[in-house]
């Protein structure tokens, strides 16, 4: 996959053979590059959110409410006085925390319980049916309950949209385990006195870190989004911390005199959102993943 | 549809957080809160409220709102329909553009046409969506007032009146939607295209959308149905922030308000019902597989 590119560099005799090869690499996965680009510039902008000509998100400014976007105010104030750009930047870091721990998080257990599963033929029966039974309910719905049951902090967030998307990851993992299950090598390695954990670890988990990571992305996609969701629902990050989806809660009442506190926070959501998604088209093509 | 029922019941019991403590609030003496779980029946053992729950359930009874004082099934009832119209629209809307322009994109491959339709499909299903319910709401009923801001008109009060309402929620709902059926068609015809019986077909000479449509699409309609059964889930999940934001009394407004009251019999009400339709149409997907494709029996 990657030998190609950096193969290249080895033969080209021009004077910038590394510059060379990363065209040649932008020209054929564009989205890839497009995606990861627009990514790292939104992780810049949320990691170093003080230097951005900044101040502090929280600060109430009375006689300043409701100010539409000028030189001052880049994105204009909302109905308390506060600066609508440094509350976008700074929401960049929940969406961010949330998109990659719930990617993290859910993966990691999906492939740990999706390995056991479908290795173990008695557990796989009883387990898909509690799978199947999960992933019946709508993922935002299940979430929003959850929520419901816990008080709004961004690590019972991250719990409430981790839950959903654990059975899809199960679901893939035990699909390939199934069919590796009866692959040579594993005949082999069984027929040698090889251990059920060590043939898992060893033999099989390295085939599935392709499609994993592709699916890693798809999931850090959707808990953006989702995470914005429940905050818009008032179900998800407390108010005092700003993230995406609770300044354009707290907007929405003001639509029709401040159509920029939802603007905003809205395009930075979409954008991230879709250069996730974008990194997971170009990964599943440069892996050639079906599916 | 047990293990569903059972699902949602133990999930909402198994999940950290007392209910009887928020619902009692902050300032509540241990006696309130003693009190709020026995009333809810939540002093009982765990297999005892699973088994008293069930047995409910299964007589038609989803409880009464902490809130209201009302059945649950009597406060479902009543929001079904505005969430029905919502997403049966939303979805025509979705099937009815999404499949055409995935089969255009399919023909013409490689082409602008074709690339347009791509960057559109990972645009919609990127799209946050209440963030395009408002700018759709800001466009065309604040700046040129074409359609009302908010608000729901039932079928009985004129269909002009029910349509206008109803359009703006059912586009920006559908705009997900769209783009998954729009990428699942578009790739459902790439394989189907490829096929020895469509290059015969274009080499009579038939019209090239008579192909499509009589010949192509017909085989690669399977890989479409399946997402439009599945993708129901991203409907319904949509339909509740859309309703949010065009302040329509469907069932998404009702989960929402049982939220913030902590309405617990609501919300595994909502649950299990919202759980049980999206079982139905994909059990109906299923049996559309059989009239699609006459080789598939059960």
């Amino acid at each position: 996959m990657s030998s190609t590119s950096s193969s290249i560099p080895a033969f080209a005799t021009d004077a910038a053979p590394r510059a060379a090869a990363w065209r040649r690499f932008l020209r054929r996965q564009p989205t890839l590059v497009i995606g990861l680009a627009v990514l790292l510039l939104v992780l810049v902008a949320g990691v170093l959110a003080p230097v951005w000509w900044t101040g502090d998100p929280q600060q109430m400014r009375p006689g300043q409410r409701l100010q539409p976007p000028s030189f001052v105010r880049w994105f204009g104030s909302d109905q308390f006085g506060r600066d609508v750009y440094t509350r976008t930047l700074y929401g960049a870091r929940v969406s961010l925390v949330v998109g990659a721990a719930v990617a993290l998080v859910s993966l990691a257990f999906g492939t740990m319980l999706g390995l056991v599963i479908g290795f173990y033929r008695r557990l796989d029966a009883v387990m898909m049916r509690v799978m199947d039974g999960l992933m019946a309910i709508p993922a935002i719905l299940l979430a929003l309950a959850l929520m419901a049951m816990m008080r709004g902090s961004v690590r019972n967030v991250i719990i409430a949209l981790v839950i959903p998307e654990i059975p899809r990851v199960v679901r893939l993992v035990r699909a390939s385990v199934l069919s590796l299950r009866e692959h040579t090598m594993v005949e082999g390695a069984r027929a040698l006195g090889v251990r059920t954990p060590r043939i898992l670890v060893r033999y099989i988990l390295p085939a599935l870190v392709a499609p994993l990571l592709v699916q890693a992305t798809y999931v850090c996609a959707s808990a953006i989004l989702f995470e914005a969701y429940l905050s818009f629902l008032g179900a998800g990050t407390p108010p005092h911390i700003p993230s995406w989806g609770n300044i354009m809660a707290e907007g929405k009442t003001y639509v029709q005199l401040a159509f920029w506190i939802i603007l905003f926070p809205g395009l930075f959501l979409a954008v991230t959102v879709l250069a996730v998604n974008l990194v997971g088209d170009g990964l599943r093509d440069l892996l050639k993943i079906r599916g | 549809m047990g293990v569903v029922a059972l699902a949602v019941f133990a999930l909402l019991h198994v999940t950290p957080g007392d209910p009887a403590v928020i619902i009692a609030g902050d300032y509540a003496t241990t006696d309130d809160i003693a009190r709020i779980r026995a009333r809810l029946g939540l002093d009982q053992p765990f297999h005892t409220q699973v088994a008293i729950w069930l047995g409910r359930v299964v007589r038609g009874d989803l409880g009464t709102s902490i809130f209201s004082g009302l059945p649950v099934s009597t406060l479902i009832g009543q929001r079904a329909a505005t969430t029905f119209w919502l997403t049966l629209f939303a979805m025509l809307i979705s099937v009815g553009v999404g499949v055409p322009i995935g089969v255009v994109a399919a023909w013409r491959k490689g082409s602008w046409l074709d690339r347009a339709v791509m960057v559109f499909a990972v645009s919609g299903f990127s799209m946050p969506t209440f963030w395009l319910g408002f700018i759709l709401v800001y466009v065309f009923a604040i700046t040129a007032g074409w359609l009302p801001v908010q608000g729901y008109a039932p079928l009985g009060g004129g269909v002009g009146s029910f349509l206008s309402h109803l359009i703006l929620p059912a586009v920006t709902l559908s705009v997900v939607y769209m783009g998954l059926i729009a990428r699942m068609t578009r790739a459902s015809m790439l394989g189907v295209l490829d096929e020895d019986y469509i290059r015969t077909a274009f080499a009579k000479g038939l019209a090239p959308s008579g192909v499509l449509v009589r010949h192509a699409l017909k085989n690669a309609s399977l890989p479409i149905v399946t997402i439009v059964g599945i993708g129901f889930a991203l409907l319904i999940g949509g339909a509740v922030v859309t309703e949010s934001v065009f302040a329509l009394p469907g069932l998404g407004r009702l989960t929402v308000d049982a939220i913030v009251r902590r309405d617990y019999p609501v919300i595994q009400g909502v649950l299990l019902v919202v759980s049980g339709v999206y079982v139905m149409i994909n059990l109906v997907v299923d049996v559309l597989y059989v009239v699609l494709d006459p080789r598939i029996r059960y």
